[in-house]
């Protein structure tokens, strides 16, 4: 099953550059996203993360390389940074419809899903940091994308937060088979929903199993190993069904 | 019935606050109150243009709207500071509309026209322009209305919804420099962003959604047109100036209104 999706690649990114000026943001990353696959990546700040997203989502012009999304791919985004001019009035309700015509139930599931069901007809500018991520997580799946993009998607949020948002994620996503490709600081608490993680610095360091990364050397010297500690904790989770090939995680690494 | 001045001048104010009430929305929304203003002051070297050439005002006007407004987006990009930008743009244009004027020997214009309005000598060509670009800048930003808000809302959200967010800045532009063009003859040059800016103001704290944002302050604008008008000709004040005025005063007493609601919240 698995190879077969590996062909269908929804995301396919191939030896992508991207410069702002003089400054290389990102060169020579390759990757790729299947169908009803979670994976993450992860990487210090200035590494690319935020650019590559935005590579994907076609806000940025790749100086080389190619970007193929699938054709009709339909995308999900949660953006890192949504701030609302207060003087843009405008509902839970009339946000979630922003860019699909959806009925008020189609709306009010959404929200459900996403642990929120009772902000239909709040302001958007009243809602607190957890309420306002999670309608734009019940934006992002109300037109059942194919693949789910997060951009740090739980900045503001306190850790048991986050790890309860990344389980309504997981949940979300595995019952829908909806793809998910994310990016996070809060390692320990992603890894242990993810099926792949991969590493960027620049370009891609190191990637495959979670368990992999965490002790690839690349991974270790650009995060210590302050954090190997708490994966441990996760790692019963992903000591069985995982057959992906991981051969290629240390030599991707320059 | 158009024979009469006053029912002209109200036509025009009318059809002015309509263009300018979704619009000035935008400009709210996206904090592009500056960004009016320097294109409105690009108008004067317009009409200077229009005079040297002898053409008619409007095109002249929505050309040079036009070039300062792309000017000033493509300068953005480049890394300039906005503020600043609009200030050397929008008053070292103003300065320069000015001194070609005063090049213009042998016509006679009236400049304070044109920095100010002149809503009562409207004729019937110039409501039929004003009606035009009123119904062309409406027509334009209804049509694209959800694309418009989700690029303001986020870029990013915007491209990964399949839209192109410059070219929705576009849009704005264009729709701008054409309110501009149009409003030059009814409010003047210097009061054109306050009709664009005050109406929607107001109208933020009674509105619950963007599209009631803006039919309220299309309804806030269409009632200053009429009440500003209604006052320069029963207390003979200057009909422009008097129609800010009044959008003001709305403007004030909604934003009384509106803290006494939260206070009693």
């Amino acid at each position: 099953m698995l190879r077969q999706s590996e062909i269908m690649s929804l995301i396919e990114v191939k030896d992508l550059a991207i410069t702002y000026g003089a400054n290389t943001v990102l060169h020579n990353v390759s990757l790729h996203l299947n169908a009803g696959e979670i994976v993450t990546i992860v990487g210090p700040n200035g590494s690319g993360k935020t650019s590559l997203f935005r590579a994907i989502i076609g806000a940025a012009e790749p100086a080389r390389g190619k970007i193929t999304l699938q054709p009709g791919l339909k995308i999900g985004y949660v953006p890192q940074r949504l701030h609302i001019d207060p003087n843009l009035p405008i509902t839970v309700d009339r946000f979630m419809r922003l860019t699909e015509r959806v009925s008020p139930d189609v709306c009010q599931k959404a929200l459900e899903v996403a642990g929120v069901p009772d902000l239909m007809k709040r302001q958007m500018t009243q809602l607190s940091g957890g309420q306002f991520q999670r309608v734009l997580l019940a934006r992002a799946v109300i037109n059942q994308p194919d693949v789910l993009l997060l951009d740090e998607a739980t900045q503001g949020l306190d850790q048991a937060g986050s790890a309860a948002f990344y389980q309504q994620i997981e949940s979300v996503c595995r019952k829908s088979g909806c793809a998910v490709l994310m990016i996070s600081h809060e390692l320990h608490v992603v890894m242990s929903a993810s099926d792949r993680v991969i590493c960027l610095n620049g370009h891609v360091c190191c990637e495959g199993s979670p368990a992999v990364v965490a002790s690839a050397p690349e991974y270790r010297s650009l995060f210590g190993s302050g954090t190997g500690g708490a994966l441990a904790l996760y790692r019963h989770d992903h000591d069985h069904d995982h057959h992906h090939d991981h051969g290629h995680s240390q030599e991707a690494a320059e | 019935m158009l024979d009469d001045f006053m029912v002209r001048a109200a036509l025009a104010g009318v059809g002015v606050a309509l263009a300018a009430a979704p619009l000035g929305c935008f400009v709210v929304w996206r904090r592009m109150a500056y960004f009016g203003d320097a294109t409105a002051h690009a108008a004067i070297l317009g009409v200077a243009l229009s005079l040297t050439f002898e053409m008619s005002i409007f095109p002249g006007v929505l050309a040079v709207a036009l070039i300062m407004a792309l000017s000033v987006t493509a300068l953005s990009e480049r890394g300039y500071a906005m503020d600043t930008l609009l200030g050397v743009l929008a008053h070292s244009s103003l300065a320069f509309g000015l001194v070609a004027v005063s090049f213009l020997s042998g016509i006679r214009i009236d400049l304070m026209a044109y920095l100010f309005g002149d809503i009562l000598a409207v004729s019937r060509l110039d409501l039929l322009v004003i009606w035009g670009g009123a119904l062309a800048v409406i027509g334009l930003i209804a049509s694209r209305w959800s694309s418009l808000l989700t690029s303001t809302l986020n870029e990013e959200l915007a491209y990964a919804s399949g839209l192109n967010p410059k070219r929705e800045r576009l849009i704005l532009t264009l729709a701008l420099a054409i309110t501009v063009a149009v409003a030059i003859k009814v409010v003047g040059v210097l009061l054109i962003a306050a009709l664009l800016i005050i109406p929607a103001a107001a109208a933020r704290v009674l509105a619950r959604t963007p599209e009631a944002m803006a039919v309220i302050a299309a309804i806030i604008g269409s009632i200053s047109a009429i009440g500003g008008l209604r006052a320069a000709y029963v207390i003979d004040t200057p009909a422009g100036p008097s129609i800010v005025c009044v959008a003001a005063v709305i403007f004030a007493v909604l934003g009384v209104f509106a803290r006494r609601r939260r206070v009693t919240d």
